[in-house]
C-alpha cells in the first residue's frame, strides 16, 4: 500500500474519530455541554489526536528506518568475491537501487507482470535491454549477483512496507479505540488536549535546535579532522595564504591571518558607511519626521534590507567598482588598479547594514519614554540638545547592540565580497587593493574538484568553525547589551 | 472632613492677607484640544507675581493641561491644539516671534510624574544651567547643584552619591531630584503638577518650605490633590471642573466662603 494511502486513510479515521468523539461525550453527558468536564471540541480533538500522533510517529520512523535495515542486509548478501574489479561494494549497491526501480517501473508499467519480475534470471533475459525498452536507462550489463540482489531488494522492500501498513494502521485504529472509549463526560479530555499540544510545541523547538547542535558537531568534527593534516599554529599565525591543489599537504600554505585581515576591513569599512548613516536616519525618523513621513521612508529604508545580496554583489561589480575605478584607478589618482578592492565591497555592504542599524536604533530610540523628552524640554533645551544628552546617552547600549549584530552581519556576508573585493588574499593597508575574506576564501575552496579529505578543503571548516565563533561572540555581546538596555524602562 | 476645615482654616489664617499685585501671567478665552476632546474650555486667569497659586479639582479635570500650556509643552503633543491668548509679563507666549525653548527656560516645571534622567544625579541637576550657560566654572556649577539639591530638599540624602544614577533613587527621592533640576535653572514662573504626591509627610513640609521661599522672588503655580496643602502654600486658587475654571480668588476666601456650590463640594469632600 503506497504510503499516501496511508496517510489519508489516518486522517479520515481522525476525521471520523473527532465527530464520534465529540457525539459520545456529548450523549454521555445528556447532550448538555455544560456537563462535560471541557468543552465538546476537546473530546474530539483528543481521538483525532490519539488516532494520528502515535501512528505518524511510527510512519516516520519507519520510512527512515526501513531503507538502511534493507540496505545493509541486501549488502550483507553480495559475496565480497562478486565485488567487480575497479568498483566498490558502494557502487554496486547503487546499480542495485537502480535496477529494483527499473523493475518497480516495469511492473507498474505493465511491461512484465510482478512475478516475472521477481524470477527473471541474468543468464537468460537482458535485463538492460527489457528495461531500455521501457526508458530505465542502464550504465552496464546487469549481471546476475546484481539482478539477485535487486530482487531480493525488491521482496525486503516489500514486505517492509506490508508490516508498517499493518503496524501503522493498527497503532492509529488502536489509538483510536483508546481514545473514543475514553471519550466520557469525567475524562478530562481539555488537559489531554493541551498536554499534547505543548509536546508538539516541544518537539518543534528540539528539532531547530538539534539541527544547529548538529551543524556545529559536523563542524567541530571537521575542524578537527583538519587540525589533524594541518598545524594549529601555522594556521592561525600564519601570514600566507596559498592553497595548492596539485600536491596533497606539505605545499600549501594556510594562514588564516590575511583573511581575517581582509575581513575585518571591509567589515570596518561597512561600519564606517553604515553607522552614521543608519543612525542619522534612526534620529531623523523617530525624533523630527511626522506621521506621515515616517510612514513612507521607514519601510522604503527597510526595503534595503530585503535585496538579495547577490544584487548587492552585481552592484559592486558593475557600478560602484568602476565608479570608483574612474576616479581613484589610472585614469585619476592612480591608486586603484582593478574595480575590485576593498574600498566596493565596504561601500556596498555598508549601503545593506544601513536598514539592520537604522531599524533598530529607530526602535530603540522610540522605546525611551516620552516623559524623558518633556523633562529635558521643559527644562529650555532645544530639540537637538535633548537628542544628544538624554536620548542617545538613554538609547547608547541599545544602538550598540544594534552595531554589534551589524557588525556580525558585516564578517559573515560572502556574496558582495566575492563579487566586490576580488580573490587576492593580501595584508595591505590600501583600501584600493584587491583582498578576500574568510567567507569567500570557504566558497572558493569547496567549489570545483576538491578532495573532501584533503586538508585545503577542509581548512573550509576550520574557517568556517572561527568565524561562527567570532560572530557568535558578537551576537551574544549585543544581545547580551540590548537586552540589559531593555530592563531599564520595562 | 471637619477636621479638616477647621485645620484649613487656621493656616490660612497665617498666611498674609493677599493685596493687589502685579499680574505675572494673563489667560484669556483659552481653550485646548485633544483631537476631538474639548479639555479646557474658555478658561480666563491672571496670575499674580511672588505669590503661589494653586490649582485644584477632581482627576481629569484638566489641571495638567492648562499648566502645560503655561510653558507651552503641549506643543509636543501631535493632537494638542491651543487657541486663545496667555501672557506673561504681557508678552503673548503663543505668538510667532516667541521661542518656546527660551520661554522654557523662564518657566520651569515640575511633572506629575518624576522624570530623571539616565544620568547620574549631579548631572541631572547640572543639565539646564548648563545648556544655558549658568555657570562660569566647575566650582560655581558645584555651588549651584549643592544649592538646588538642598532646596529640593534632598541635598542629605544624596550628598555622597552625586555620581550615582538618578534613576536608582526612590520614587520620591526622584520626585525631589525634578524639583531641584527644576529650579536649578533659576525660572521666573515655576509650574509643579503635584509634586508632593509622592512624598512623605517630613519631605512634603520640606518642599512647602521651599515654596514660601521660593515665592519672595518667583511666580509659582502648583497643582494638588491635597487640600490642606492648597490651602497652606497658596495665596490664590483656581477650582477646575470638567475643563472650565469654576472658581478663582482668594484661597483664604475660596476654602472659608466660596460662591459656587461646586467648590464647596469638591472642597469639603462631597464629590470628586
Ligand atoms: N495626551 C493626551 N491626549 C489626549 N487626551 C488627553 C491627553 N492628556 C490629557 N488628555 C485628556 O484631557 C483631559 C484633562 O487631562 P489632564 O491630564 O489635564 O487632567 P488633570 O486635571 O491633570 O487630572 P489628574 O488630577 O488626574 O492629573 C482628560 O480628559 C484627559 O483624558
Ligand atoms: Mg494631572
Amino acid at each position: 500500500m503506497p504510503v499516501l494511502w496511508i496517510v489519508i486513510i489516518i486522517l479520515a479515521m481522525a476525521a471520523i474519530g473527532y465527530v464520534m468523539g465529540r457525539q459520545r461525550a456529548l450523549a454521555s453527558a445528556g447532550g448538555d455541554p455544560r456537563n462535560l468536564h471541557s468543552l465538546p471540541s476537546y473530546y474530539g480533538s483528543s481521538v483525532a489526536i490519539f488516532t494520528m500522533v502515535f501512528s505518524f510517529l511510527v510512519l516516520i520512523v519507519w520510512l527512515i528506518v526501513q531503507p538502511i535495515v534493507i540496505e545493509n542486509q541486501v549488502a550483507a548478501n553480495i559475496p565480497p568475491e562478486m565485488v567487480r574489479e575497479g568498483s566498490t561494494l558502494g557502487l554496486m549497491m547503487s546499480d542495485v537501487r537502480r535496477v529494483a526501480d527499473g523493475l518497480d517501473q516495469a511492473v507498474s508499467q505493465g511491461a512484465m507482470d510482478p512475478e516475472a519480475a521477481s524470477n527473471i534470471r541474468a543468464e537468460f533475459t537482458d535485463v538492460r535491454d527489457r528495461l531500455g525498452a521501457i526508458g530505465v536507462a542502464l550504465g552496464s550489463d546487469v549481471g546476475p549477483a546484481v539482478l539477485r540482489a535487486a530482487q531480493r531488494y525488491r521482496s525486503l522492500n516489500a514486505t517492509g512496507h506490508m508490516f508498517m501498513a499493518v503496524v501503522v494502521l493498527g497503532l492509529a485504529a488502536a489509538g483510536f479505540i483508546l481514545a473514543y472509549l475514553r471519550s466520557h463526560k469525567d475524562f478530562r479530555a481539555r488537559n489531554v488536549v493541551e498536554t499534547t499540544i505543548r509536546y508538539l510545541l516541544i518537539g518543534a523547538a528540539s528539532i531547530a535546535i538539534l539541527t544547529t547542535i548538529g551543524i556545529v558537531l559536523s563542524l567541530v568534527f571537521n575542524t578537527w579532522e583538519f587540525f589533524r593534516l594541518y598545524s594549529w599554529t601555522e594556521f592561525f599565525f600564519g601570514t600566507t595564504w596559498s592553497p595548492s591543489f596539485s600536491g596533497r599537504g606539505g605545499s600549501s600554505e594556510l594562514g588564516f591571518v590575511p583573511l581575517l585581515w581582509g575581513t575585518l576591513y571591509i567589515s570596518f569599512i561597512a561600519l564606517a558607511v553604515s553607522v552614521p548613516i543608519g543612525l542619522f536616519a534612526a534620529i531623523y525618523l523617530s525624533e523630527y519626521a511626522g506621521p506621515h513621513m515616517r510612514a513612507i521612508a521607514k519601510p522604503l529604508i527597510e526595503v534595503l534590507a530585503g535585496i538579495p545580496t547577490i544584487v548587492y554583489g552585481l552592484f559592486a561589480l558593475l557600478t560602484v567598482g568602476p565608479m570608483l575605478l574612474s576616479v581613484f584607478g589610472e585614469g585619476g589618482l592612480g591608486w586603484m588598479q582593478a574595480g575590485t578592492a576593498v574600498m566596493t565591497a565596504g561601500l556596498v555592504m555598508g549601503i545593506m547594514l544601513i536598514p539592520f542599524v537604522s531599524s533598530l536604533s529607530d526602535d530603540i530610540i522610540n522605546a525611551v519614554p516620552q516623559a524623558m523628552r518633556d523633562g529635558s524640554l521643559g527644562l529650555g533645551a532645544t530639540h537637538s540638545e535633548t537628542v544628544r544628552q538624554v536620548i542617545l546617552p538613554a538609547a547608547l547600549p541599545g544602538i550598540v547592540g544594534a552595531i554589534l549584530l551589524a557588525a556580525s552581519r558585516a564578517i559573515g556576508e560572502t556574496m558582495i565580497v566575492v563579487l566586490g573585493a576580488g580573490a587576492a588574499a593580501k595584508l595591505s593597508l590600501n583600501p584600493f587593493e584587491a583582498m578576500t575574506t574568510v567567507t569567500a576564501k570557504i566558497v572558493s575552496q569547496l567549489t570545483g574538484d576538491s578532495d573532501f579529505a584533503s586538508p585545503e578543503a577542509l581548512v573550509a571548516f576550520a574557517l568556517g568553525m572561527t568565524l561562527f565563533v567570532i560572530t557568535l561572540g558578537l551576537n551574544i555581546l549585543a544581545l547580551y547589551i540590548v537586552r540589559k538596555y531593555r530592563e531599564q524602562y520595562d | 472632613m471637619k477636621t479638616m476645615l477647621t485645620e484649613a482654616d487656621n493656616t490660612v489664617a497665617t498666611v498674609p492677607a493677599a493685596g493687589p499685585r502685579d499680574t505675572k501671567i494673563k489667560a484669556r478665552k483659552v481653550q485646548v484640544y485633544y483631537g476631538d476632546t474639548h479639555a479646557i474650555k474658555d478658561v480666563d486667569v491672571d496670575l499674580e507675581d511672588k505669590a503661589v497659586t494653586a490649582f485644584i479639582g477632581p482627576s481629569g479635570c484638566g489641571k495638567s493641561t492648562f499648566l502645560r500650556c503655561l510653558n507651552r509643552m503641549n506643543d509636543t503633543i501631535d493632537v494638542a491644539r491651543v487657541e486663545g491668548e496667555i501672557t506673561i509679563d504681557d508678552e503673548d507666549i503663543y505668538d510667532k516671534k516667541v521661542d518656546p525653548v527660551q520661554l522654557r527656560a523662564k518657566v520651569g516645571m515640575v511633572f506629575q510624574k518624576p522624570n530623571p534622567f539616565p544620568k547620574s544625579i549631579y548631572d541631572n541637576v547640572a543639565y539646564g544651567p548648563r545648556i544655558h550657560g549658568l555657570a562660569k566654572s566647575k566650582a560655581d556649577l558645584d555651588v549651584i547643584v549643592e544649592k538646588s539639591l538642598r532646596r529640593g530638599a534632598i541635598w542629605d540624602e544624596v550628598k555622597d552619591r552625586l555620581t550615582a544614577p538618578g534613576t536608582g533613587l526612590s520614587g520620591g527621592q526622584q520626585q525631589r531630584l525634578c524639583i531641584a533640576r527644576a529650579v536649578a535653572t533659576e525660572p521666573e514662573v515655576l509650574l509643579m503638577d503635584e509634586p508632593c504626591s509622592a512624598l512623605d509627610p517630613i519631605a512634603t513640609a520640606k518642599v512647602e518650605e521651599l515654596i514660601d521661599e521660593l515665592r519672595e522672588s518667583y511666580t509659582i503655580v502648583i497643582v494638588t490633590h491635597s487640600m490642606q496643602q492648597a490651602a497652606r502654600v497658596s495665596q490664590r486658587t483656581a477650582m477646575f471642573h470638567l475643563g472650565e475654571l469654576v472658581e478663582f480668588g482668594d484661597t483664604k476666601e475660596i476654602f472659608t466662603n466660596p460662591t459656587e456650590k461646586r467648590t464647596q463640594d469638591y472642597i469639603t469632600g462631597r464629590f470628586g
